[in-house]
């Protein structure tokens, strides 16, 4: 052990010295590298907001060749660098100088250069990295079929957890999320705060439901008629989501299990026209927007037991509808056309107490639609109409005061991820309307895709495993 | 062709009746080729039959073709008739932005329409209101469901029977014009007229 202390400590000075040309010379790539969408940020997130993007801890992911990892740390450091905890520090030519070498065999690399052939087995050089201005370091490596993520403290100069997994192969359908699942306990041992690597988003793309992982990979087709389709909802163990077809001049609602395709229709649906589907957090209540001779009203339905309908509003001359539950379950905000055009209101889950929820002027404020109550419960996200188009606004629950995020282009239809601060929605800001992230803490805003059409984002809650195959 | 054998017909019994009645002379010596009058005059009667009855399955294959002539024709004349019903009840109507109230100048479309649905007591239609690209889009269903609503009221206030007239809504489904202007807007915000049943024998009211 102190043979090796001694060894590492001649090899740092080495590595110190290549890493500090290295800098001078890549130095300002680094910076640059992380943070993609500056552009798409400038162009995102103005109107009287302030962000105030707190310091974020700088994490790196250790370079490594030859294990068959490639693919995961590609995929890890993307979730890490998506989730935006974390300045993802990317290294200069990974393969000519070598960082590290923690518990891999020793292996010369092509490069050959005196960092390398100094890099020996044994600790961190955590001096190094902090001067990199990282906090944290997350090396991948295989030990036989087992997958071992270490995380390392640079400031403590230790290592702070280290998780074991066996991965699926590559080609297994589940070994993205699988990767993904890996990313969120990396960050979860690095602050503490779960995170938001495997979830997916569904969406509507020319009247079919979609999905797609958060970071845009593995987009697949999951409604299963060619009926036309509107409204996707996740229930909230992410194993099934709802959605509402065009059947016969009806709207139907359906409950489909996400990993059979199992598909269900609700209880009396079919007999009106039925959208905007929402479950309640415990799953046994579905919410959804009726028309009918009457107008548009809100009803909740037992789907556990297929009974119980009940109507929550009594419209007759408004339209009530898009209703999204708190996640206590003990309200529901939704929209109502009651002031003359639609504005955001909020009742008690039984259908009392219903009163304005997002404040506006009367003549002044356009309509407001699309309302998405926040898994921490302090916010409702909504749509507003702002100069003839559409903006994305945050209402603060307890406050009651709005915040516009959005102003360039057209900004609709937001869903929250389950941290609470990113929000997905769609928007025609890069010339046609698709699917872009913002996180509202750093005000980075993101592509999902690069399609044009799609719409009526849903955010999964986590996805603790794979969905089960069989209900 | 028929009649030139049936004038053959004709001279040759002309001929032979002719033949008989100088019965009076004494038959020359030579007497030709010897002639059975009975069996010829018996001939000729069939060939007259037979070109009588000829004449009248002609005359009445032309009446029954003339008939049948008459009866296409006015059913074509009835099929037009109910081509026009049928693109008059199902005249769009057009909206207002985010309105889903009656403009004044489609009152008489709707007008034309209740009198069809008077005149053709059987007849069911189904009214779907659409939206523009403008609106939210689950908004729209909402409004989609008013424009038709507000078009099946204007009918039923009327006199039509509610139950003949069934409500949908599409929302901004299903534009009817692609575009993203005030033009493709002011033609998608709209409701469509259709025939749902008692639509074959349509008649002008």
């Amino acid at each position: 052990m102190k043979r090796r202390t001694v060894g590492r400590s001649d090899g740092r000075k080495v590595i110190v010295a290549a890493v500090l040309v290295s800098l001078l010379s890549f130095g300002p790539t680094v910076r640059r590298s992380d943070g993609q969408d500056t552009t798409a940020i400038d162009r995102g997130v103005r109107i009287g907001i302030i962000y105030r993007p707190g310091v974020r801890p700088g994490l790196v992911m250790l370079p490594r060749t030859g294990q068959g990892l490639d693919s995961v740390r590609v995929i890890v450091a993307r979730d890490l660098d998506y989730g935006d905890r974390f300045e993802v520090i990317t290294l200069p030519g990974g393969d000519s100088i070598r960082l590290a070498s923690t518990t891999g065999p020793r292996r010369s690399s092509a490069g050959g250069s005196t960092a390398t052939k100094g890099a020996t087995a044994g600790a961190l050089n955590y001096p190094l990295y902090q001067a990199l201005g990282a906090d944290f370091a997350l090396d991948i490596t295989a030990a036989g079929d087992t997958t071992v993520a270490t995380l390392h403290d640079i400031a403590a100069a230790s290592v702070r957890r280290s998780v074991r997994v066996q991965l699926p192969r590559s080609s297994d359908p589940d070994f993205r999320q699988a990767v993904h699942r890996l990313a969120d306990q990396a960050l979860q041992a690095a602050i503490g705060t779960p995170g938001i690597a495997a979830t997916r988003i569904l969406f509507v793309k020319d009247g079919k439901v979609y999905r797609i992982d958060q970071d845009g990979a593995d987009q697949k087709l999951v409604s299963s008629t060619d009926r036309q389709a509107m409204s996707p909802a996740w229930g909230a163990d992410g194993r099934r989501f709802a959605y509402m077809e065009f059947q016969a001049g009806k709207g139907w609602l359906y409950l489909q299990e996400m990993g059979s395709g199992k598909r269900t229709a609700v209880a009396t649906t079919g007999s009106a026209l039925d959208f905007t589907p929402a479950f309640s957090p415990d799953g046994q209540t579905m919410a959804f927007s009726r028309a009918t001779e009457e107008g548009t009203d809100l009803y909740t339905i037992n789907i556990k037991n297929n009974c119980c309908l009940r109507r929550l509003t009594v419209g007759r001359f408004s339209d009530n509808l898009s209703p999204t539950f708190s996640p206590d379950g003990q309200r529901i905000a939704f929209v109502s056309t009651r002031p003359g055009l639609p504005q955001i209101y909020v009742m008690a889950a039984d259908g009392t107490d219903q009163q304005l929820f997002a404040p506006f002027d009367y003549g002044v404020t356009g309509a407001s639609n699309a309302p998405e109550w926040s898994p921490d419960g302090q916010s409702v996200a909504f749509h507003r109409d702002v100069a003839g188009t559409l903006q994305v606004f945050v209402l603060d629950v307890r406050t009651r005061t709005v915040r516009q995020l959005t102003s360039v282009g057209r900004n609709e239809d937001p869903t929250w991820a389950p941290d609470s601060r990113h929000l997905a929605f769609v928007s025609d800001r890069s010339g046609y309307r698709q699917l872009w992230i913002i996180d509202l803490d750093t005000g980075r805003i993101r592509p999902l895709l690069q399609q044009s059409g799609a719409r009526l984002p849903a955010w999964s809650p986590r996805l603790t495993e794979a969905p089960s195959t069989t209900p | 062709m028929k009649s030139v054998t049936l004038l053959l017909a004709l001279g040759l019994g002309a001929a032979v009746i002719a033949g008989a009645s100088c019965g009076g002379n004494p038959p020359p010596q030579n007497p030709g080729p010897v002639v059975d009058t009975a069996a010829e005059n018996q001939r000729v009667r069939d060939s007259i039959a037979a070109a009588e009855a000829d004449r009248a399955r002609q005359a009445q294959a032309e009446a029954e073709r003339i008939a049948a002539q008459r009866r296409a024709d006015s059913l074509a004349a009835l099929a037009r008739a109910g081509d026009e019903v049928r693109s008059t009840l199902a005249a769009m109507i057009h909206f207002d932005l985010d309105k889903s109230n009656i403009r004044s100048g489609d009152m008489a479309a709707l007008d034309q329409k209740v009198a069809i649905l008077q005149a053709n007591p059987e007849l069911k239609i189904r009214i779907g209101g659409h939206c523009d690209e403008r609106g939210s889009d689950e908004y729209n269903l909402a409004l989609g469901n008013r424009r038709a609503q507000s078009a099946k009221q204007y009918l039923v206030s009327h006199g039509i029977d509610a139950s003949r007239i069934e409500t949908q809504s599409w929302g901004e489904e299903r534009p009817l014009v692609d575009g993203h202007d005030e033009n493709a807007w002011s033609q998608n915000r709209r409701d469509e007229f259709e025939v749902t049943s008692g639509g074959d024998n349509i008649r002008r009211p």
